[in-house]
């Protein structure tokens, strides 16, 4: 990150002071990242880049705005502070609006790893070739990415607020494709060497290898057993929902359901980013400590956020996990982690029938905001269960699928492992089973 | 910002480069919402970076930085170039590009007001005051409303000699009123969800779209929802508005065409496409009044996909990308265009920053007007008439696709019998296609602009164009998405 925070930060608030104001919020964030990307068997992007940016925030009588810049002299900075007041200014009072947030103590948590913060592109190709030959080596074609970097943030207010958070982040996936089949995996972590590239590849091309020649199964309603990415992905739309201001808006599938039981017994969930399988900084959008919540206990609706707003309005206590101000959307937990059960995804396959294994979801969307049904397919590894054995590919299904039901018609969880798909955040999650998963079409591969 | 393209591109020339293009980029943003009678995010930024792409070792190299410092350049170059040497340790064959020719050109898109002229406490005048238009309506439970104003000046400098000076302006504006009732929750946006309608205007666009004038009518719509019937499962003719026709396009043609995911280089995440070579110039892909063109040229309309030169500085082109039905064109660069052999890139490349890297991106891929009017696309016996996108759906290959809209109507013979909430439909590409039946005429025909469309790793967030006209297509599934 360029530039000493501090200093930035002290040129901030005398930009303000000379402009007659002195409640000032500013953040201070950078990263430097790389990333590998691989198709047909060879690297054909690789890129990377180094970002720093600033982000004030005065609070006028009432009033706010944000402005922004990725310039960081004493010229750009003052123009950057007079351009947030002067905004700010044109806004008319909210008596909603909170004053800056007060300094309070967060949990530290070490998410910032020298091996990460300093892989070389040399080290993420030669990862990539061998997952490549691994993936050559079955006859089948490769496609993935290898990414590497860190990242800081640093929120600092008039107020005594200086809330600082440090983070690597590694990232590899992978595609592995025969003639009429595909398979993926994917795992991500703070710390690189918590990733193994290569068993990756191998379960990629494991499940390519498994599901060639698909066969079409009629639509319908299947018991599914969804691994940890493919639980990540759906259920991770309805987080967003958490939120008290959500709720308050009427935009929530909880608005009304607070305390009632929506779920199965077996459905527990937190948020809670001191979990060691989570990453993020331990504070929200305007420096308060992020609280461990239980969302969800035997399958009732126990907790949801509260930014500094929303708490006020509620009459209840922020939760920290607020949003940087000004926004519509309030707050949301982000780090979420769903409780396990102790059945291996083995031992559900062996426990089932007749069933589908899905590898992962994709293009999930809402189809009904407070059933809370969402639409998606299945993709890069679909299979046949019969008799408790994996038997077979099968052609990809489209689902309209309602997350109520479906967290009540949850037969079996795994332990939970750090998950990371591509349709919401990374989150700590186990597999599932699931009965009676409603699968209304079929596509062509 | 000449300056900066041109010594970044001379700090990759004189390392030894096979080809090398350099992006300085500067954009400038203003975002305001309302929210039920109040500011929401009122917010102003500024970016400025450069993008350095070197293909060297017969790889691609590219760094991108915001340290503008001569070592901050030096530094971006060095990497490139080392990034690119990596590359060589998973190589199967060098890069080469299809021909281009050298520009050297200023552009600057055309606008009759400029957004940023306007003050923010005129922009939430008129925000605030379609607020209250919603929320006079008893049922409204929430009322939010949007604009959002971008400039965006690149040089472009590349090793062939180029130096490409593009300005682009765009605008964006809408609202929503959504109805929170008996454990129902309806939405009703305008002019299209998603934030409205966005072009490459200046704030002149705010003052077309009749934002005020709108706003009783689509709060009346939210509320009465909940009174109106499901809509049903089974197959129908179904008339879809513009903005939906434009999503259906983004989705079922847009995405398909792009020559990157049909060779394989997003498999791993955006993926595929059925369009493989062998379909081109065969593939029935729709009825004969099916004619779609990708045109990034300023003759084809004010669109989020409008430029003078795309990200590798070729020239914007008007390709034919379904001719009477046929498909007949892609989406290309200049190095996949290379790669299959044609002898020029169509120009569709384009990154969403300084800081990426430029992906075959839409332009504006448009469905042409038709020659029926729009009571001849109306008039048949029975049919569903769908409505602003609620939710969008499709494979990784782009075969099965599923759309909800936020209001359906029942017509019998070009009138509305009753309206229909929680509308959805349902099909295979290609057989969607050859089911359209009519297309409404130039006359109804909008250039609608999506700008939220992602791809690749990083992601990557790009605008693009889409023009239709309301179009009927015949024995669609329609209320798939409430089956089983």
């Amino acid at each position: 990150m360029r530039g000493d925070v501090e200093a930035i930060f002290g040129q901030v608030v005398d930009a303000a002071r000379a402009l007659g104001v002195s409640e000032i919020e500013a953040i201070v964030a950078g990263s430097d990242e790389a990333l590998t990307r691989f198709a047909n068997n060879a690297i054909h992007q690789n890129v990377a880049e180094r970002t720093t940016h600033l982000s004030v925030r005065p609070v006028i009588d009432g009033r706010t705005a944000r402005a922004s810049t990725n310039r960081l002299t004493r010229e750009a900075i003052r123009e950057v502070v007079a351009e947030a007041i002067a905004i700010a200014k044109l806004t008319e009072p909210d008596e909603d609006l909170p004053p800056l947030a007060r300094s309070a103590e967060y949990q530290g948590v070490e998410r910032w790893f020298e091996a990460t913060a300093r892989a070389t592109p040399e080290e993420r190709a030669r990862a990539v070739a061998e997952a490549i030959h691994a993936v050559e080596a079955a006859g089948q074609t490769a496609a993935g990415i290898y990414s590497t970097g860190e990242s800081a943030f640093a929120l600092l207010n008039s107020r005594g607020v200086s809330a600082r958070h440090t983070e690597t982040m590694a990232r590899f996936s992978i595609t592995a494709m025969a003639a009429d089949s595909s398979g993926w995996a994917k795992a991500s972590a703070c710390n690189l060497a918590a990733l193994n590239p290569l068993e990756l590849a191998l379960t990629a091309a494991r499940k390519a290898a498994g599901s060639t020649t698909p066969r079409e199964l009629p639509p319908g309603r299947y018991t599914v057993i969804l691994e940890p990415a493919a639980v990540l992905d759906l259920t991770g739309q309805m987080f967003p929902d958490f939120s008290a201001t959500a709720i308050r808006d009427g935009r929530s599938f909880l608005r009304d359901r607070i305390g009632k039981q929506i779920f199965g017994e077996n459905i527990t969930i937190h948020d809670d980013v001191g979990h060691p399988l989570q990453s993020g900084a331990p504070f929200d959008g305007e420096g308060v400590p992020r609280k461990r919540l239980t969302l969800v206990e035997r399958g009732v609706v126990r907790e949801v956020a509260y930014s500094r707003q929303a708490a006020a309005l509620a009459g209840a206590v922020p939760t920290g996990h607020g949003f940087p101000l000004p926004n519509e959307l309030g707050e949301a937990p982000t780090n979420i982690v769903i409780a396990g059960g102790e059945t291996s995804l083995e031992q559900m396959v062996v426990s089932t029938d007749r069933g589908i294994l899905v590898t992962r979801l994709w293009y999930i969307r809402e189809v009904d905001p407070y059933e809370k049904i969402f639409t998606g397919m299945t993709r890069d590894g679909t299979f046949l269960i019969e008799g408790g054995r994996v038997t077979a590919g099968v052609r990809n299904f489209r689902f309209n699928q309602g997350l109520m039901e479906m967290l009540s018609n949850v037969e079996a969880l795994s332990a939970p492992v750090r998950a990371s798909g591509e349709e919401t955040y990374d989150m700590v999650a186990p597999a599932m089973k699931v009965r009676e998963f409603n699968f209304t079409e079929v596509t062509r591969f | 910002m000449k300056d900066l393209a041109l010594s970044a591109l001379d700090a990759v020339a004189r390392r030894g480069v096979t080809y090398a293009d350099a992006r300085a980029l500067e954009i400038r943003e203003r975002e305001v919402t309302t929210k039920n009678g109040k500011a929401g995010h009122v917010s102003s930024s500024e970016s400025m970076g450069i993008g350095i792409r070197v293909l060297a070792f017969g790889c691609w190299g590219f760094a991108a930085t915001d340290d503008l410092s001569q070592s901050g350049i030096q530094s971006a170059a060095v990497l490139a170039l080392e990034i690119a040497r990596a590359g060589t340790a998973a190589r199967k064959q060098e890069v080469t590009l299809a021909p281009e020719q050298k520009y050297e050109a200023t552009w600057v898109s055309p606008f009759q007001i400029d957004p940023f002229s306007i003050p923010v406490d005129r922009n939430l005048g008129v925000l605030l005051a379609v607020d209250a238009e919603l929320r006079r309506v008893p049922g409204v439970s929430l009322a939010e409303a949007s604009m959002h104003f971008e400039r965006r000046r690149q040089v472009f400098a590349s090793t062939l000699g180029s130096l490409i000076d593009q300005t682009r302006s765009m605008t964006g504006a809408g609202f929503a009123a959504l109805s929170y009732k008996d454990g129902e929750i309806q939405r009703r946006s305008y002019p299209n969800s998603f934030g409205g309608q966005y072009q490459l205007k200046g704030y002149e666009l705010v003052e077309e779209l009749r934002l005020l004038e709108n706003a009783p009518r689509v709060a009346e719509e939210a509320v009465a929802l909940h009174s109106a019937d499901q809509c049903p499962e089974g197959e129908s003719d179904l008339i879809l508005d513009s903005s939906q026709l434009g999503l259906q396009i983004h989705e079922s043609i847009g995405h398909p065409i792009e020559l990157d995911r049909v060779l394989g280089s997003e498999a791993n995440y955006a993926g595929m496409s059925f369009l493989t070579l062998d379909q081109l110039g065969r593939l029935r892909y729709g009825s004969e009044i099916v004619n779609v063109v990708c045109d990034a040229r300023l003759e084809h309309g004010p669109g989020l996909g409008t430029f003078a030169f795309d990200d590798e500085g070729v020239p914007a082109q008007a390709t034919d990308i379904i001719r009477g039905g046929r498909f007949v064109g892609y989406m290309t660069s200049r190095e996949t265009a290379a790669a299959i052999g044609q002898s020029r890139s169509n120009g569709c490349m384009r990154a969403d920053g300084w800081e990426r890297l430029p992906l075959i991106r839409m332009t504006n891929v448009s469905l042409l007007a038709g020659e029926q009017s729009l009571e001849e696309v109306f008039d048949v016996d029975h049919a569903i008439y769908m409505e602003t996108n609620r939710s969008w759906s499709i494979d990784d290959k782009r075969y099965n696709f599923q759309f909800g809209c936020e209001i359906g109507w029942e017509m019998r013979h070009g009138k509305r019998v009753r309206m229909l909430k929680n509308p959805s439909y349902s099909g295979i590409s290609t057989e969607f296609w050859n089911a359209c039946a009519a297309i409404a005429g130039p006359h109804h025909w909008t250039l609608w602009g999506v700008p939220n469309c992602g791809k690749g790793q990083p992601e990557q967030v790009m605008g693009t164009g889409h023009g239709a006209s309301p179009a009927r297509f015949r024995n669609i599934r329609i209320g798939s998405a409430y089956a089983g």
